[in-house]
């Protein structure tokens, strides 16, 4: 049959010989096979992403003419310097770092419960029920989500309206709303890693633990959380790097404190400085780039 | 010993990486001049768009109270549709207008001259709009909207930053800013204040009126010591406030909800705040204030040149004036406008002794705007690194 086809239907047949020829062609070329695969996707994380961040630090070396806000491509050490011995960079380093770490603390402190019960005790019905309930925050834009705290806590919102008749107050707008709000919106990064964790766990494993005699809290500390110890990082990692990087909740809820991000903010928006920004952005991508280093002897970077 | 194909390409790639970050870095640093063009010459066909830049309230077309539109009836008239955006602070305008998008800029006085240092804007050929001829004479060729006898734009219209305060929690009206300086602390956490560089300017203004022995002669024109000493007063009111705002809206919510009971703010804001039944009063306290006088601007490369000429006539016509100036609460800047609105003594408009005592917004240069030769000013950029370190 095949030999025939080409006199019966010459211009189909055409065609198939060419599609024929090309498979042919990247089944014996399987680097070709790769170049066609890949070039596009690498195209767009080289040029969008490492040429980008690439030029952030190249543009933390030039300054900027104060009166035209014309950037001056002149080298210059100034900037970093001025970031690095600035006491006002290293306290809002600090305080953006200390909201970081609190609302890591608080979100691995809500989701390790919450992930545990999703994954070791509720029916399977229920544990789709709840998997729903944990993505569906992240339907809504994260705006929205930081506006309703907004008025969530202010002085006249709900929750100074639910602890008034017990003598308490809304903490109003600063730094305690700052890492509530956060802690709020990336939850849900943080319980799924942890519950994926979980998951992996053998029930076996918790079995053997009880007939061995293991109470609750032992077998928690001995079998579970050493298995789920990467998961929890990899939680961590999104918490993290997220709250370091965020500048548009605190400008919501933060009152008058400012983090790292609005920094960069008032630099790219009001001061016009982009290479003061630059140097000032490098602080998170540094500190961030250290934690990953800890990190990366647990195995959570396999868990992300 | 064989040589490793893989370093070869390695090499290749690598010299491919940084050959195009040259070529990106080049594109992204050539743009900008130092001119600003050539003001045109004569008007040619609309293009049937035209997209401005504003403060809000400024380009208002119905959609946020059908009342209030200007911008329909120019639709109409020249068939140029309207896009507009509007920016919180004259710093944002700035870095806007830097990215060439828009046709048309509405700018404070301490924004016009970076942008025509900037190149961002063209002179404006004052004979192809008809309606300048209304504009006051006080308001035209001053240091802010002209250069060289060169004007930049047509102004708009001027006004003062008011002090305002929540009526239930600020029992007694205010005739002074010490309620948000010296007298802060007895609202402290719930004091609020604009959120840019050139709010040192009110630090300034008090301290003109309280510590005289400073020698504050203008508040955009301070030495350093006086500098110190604004700041200063900054930091010590910075424990007191609740928010800064560059956001009217975000004021707005702060006042209806009490997080905010006292502060700087504009005439609009109150009257939205009004409009809702907040019980909130504006004071023009007896220091004096810091205000603005604004220019409507053309991109230096406007797409849309013809269109951006026919909106400075319409904004600049008395009815389009009136309807604007009086909607954001601001004196207008044409003398017939006032034929249009019935608030104009509320705004002395016209009055152009009570003009000179607001202290426009200005960019601060080092060389001191109040003719001091024997000392150097603080300039902008210390404005604003000030700021960022006041806010800490």
């Amino acid at each position: 049959m095949t030999t025939n086809a080409p006199t019966r239907h010459p211009l189909p047949a055409r065609r198939a010989d060419f599609g024929r020829k090309g498979s042919a062609f990247l089944a014996t070329h399987p680097r070709a096979r790769l170049a066609l695969l890949l070039t596009a996707p690498l195209f767009w994380l080289v040029v969008v992403y490492i040429v980008a961040l690439v030029l952030l630090l190249i543009t933390a070396f030039w300054s900027v003419d104060s009166f035209t806000g014309q950037v001056r491509t002149e080298w210059t050490l100034d900037n970093i310097i001025k970031v690095l011995t600035g006491s006002l960079y290293q306290t809002v380093t600090l305080r953006t770092i200390g909201v970081a770490l609190a609302v890591t603390i608080i979100d691995v402190l809500l989701a390790l419960p919450i992930a545990f019960y999703m994954a070791k005790v509720a029916t399977p019905r229920m544990q789709r029920i709840l998997v729903i309930m944990v993505l569906t925050p992240l339907w809504a834009s994260y705006l929205v989500k930081a506006y309703a705290w907004r008025s969530v806590l202010s002085q006249d919102g709900i929750l100074e309206w639910l602890v008034s008749p017990f003598g308490g107050h809304t903490p109003g707008y600063g730094l305690p709303a700052t890492i509530i709000t956060l802690s709020y919106l990336w939850l849900p990064y943080v319980i799924l890693p942890i519950y994926a964790g979980l998951e992996r766990v053998p029930d076996s494993l918790l079995e053997a633990s009880a007939d061995l005699g293991g109470r609750t809290w032992p077998t928690i500390r001995h079998v579970v959380f050493p298995l789920v110890l990467p998961a929890i990082i990899a939680g961590t990692i999104f918490s993290f790097s997220l709250s370091l990087g965020d500048y548009i909740t605190v400008n919501i809820v933060g009152g008058a404190s400012q983090m790292l991000g609005n920094l960069v903010y008032t630099n790219v928006g009001a001061a016009n400085n982009l290479p003061l920004a630059s140097a000032i952005a490098l602080i998170p991508i540094v500190i961030i780039f250290g934690y990953l280093f800890l990190v990366r002897r647990t195995g959570a970077l396999d868990n992300l | 010993m064989k040589r490793n194909p893989l370093t070869a390409r390695r090499g290749a790639t690598v010299g491919l990486a940084i050959a195009s970050i040259a070529v990106l870095t080049a594109c992204g640093t050539q743009s900008g001049g130092t001119g600003g063009g050539e003001a045109a010459e004569e008007l040619g066909e609309m293009e049937g768009q035209v997209s401005i830049l504003a403060w809000p309230g400024y380009v208002e077309d119905g959609s946020n109270d059908p009342a209030v539109d200007w911008v329909s009836s120019f639709e109409e008239e020249t068939g140029c549709e309207v896009e507009s955006k509007t920016y919180g602070t004259s710093d944002e305008a700035v870095n806007l207008m830097k990215s060439g998008d828009y046709d048309v800029v509405a700018a404070s006085g301490d924004a016009t001259l970076r942008l025509i240092a900037a190149g961002d804007v063209a002179p404006v050929n004052t004979d192809l709009i008809p309606n300048y001829d209304g504009i006051y004479d006080f308001l035209k060729d001053k240091e802010w909207n002209s250069v060289d006898g060169e004007s930049y734009g047509v102004p708009h219209g001027y006004g003062a930053n008011l002090l305002m305060y929540n009526t239930e929690v600020v029992t007694e009206a205010p005739t002074s800013w010490d309620v948000v300086f010296d007298r802060a602390s007895e609202f402290s956490g719930k004091v609020t204040a604009y959120d840019s560089p050139i709010y040192i300017a009110d630090a300034a203004v008090y301290l003109m009126a309280h510590q005289p022995e400073l020698g504050i002669e203008n508040p955009y024109a301070l030495d350093e010591e006086q500098f110190q000493a604004a700041v200063d007063l900054l930091k010590e009111q910075r424990q007191h406030v609740g928010e800064y705002w560059s956001d009217y809206l975000k004021e707005i919510q702060a006042f209806q909800t009490g997080d905010s009971v006292v502060g700087t703010t504009w005439q609009v804001i109150q009257n939205v705040l009004e409009s809702e039944g907040a019980s909130t009063a504006v004071v023009l306290p007896e220091e004096g204030a810091t205000g603005w006088s604004d220019t409507w601007m053309i991109s230096s490369d406007a797409a849309n040149p013809n269109c951006a000429y026919a909106w400075l006539n319409h904004i600049a016509s008395p009815e389009a004036n009136a309807a604007a100036t009086s909607y954001f609460g601001e004196a207008p800047s044409n003398d017939a406008a006032c034929e249009f609105r019935e608030d104009c003594e509320a705004y002395h408009a016209g009055d152009a002794d009570y003009a000179s005592q607001i202290w426009y917004w200005t960019t601060p240069i080092a060389e001191c705007v109040d003719g001091r030769t024997d000392v150097e000013c603080v300039d902008y950029a210390a404005w604003t690194e000030a700021w960022q370190e006041i806010k800490g």
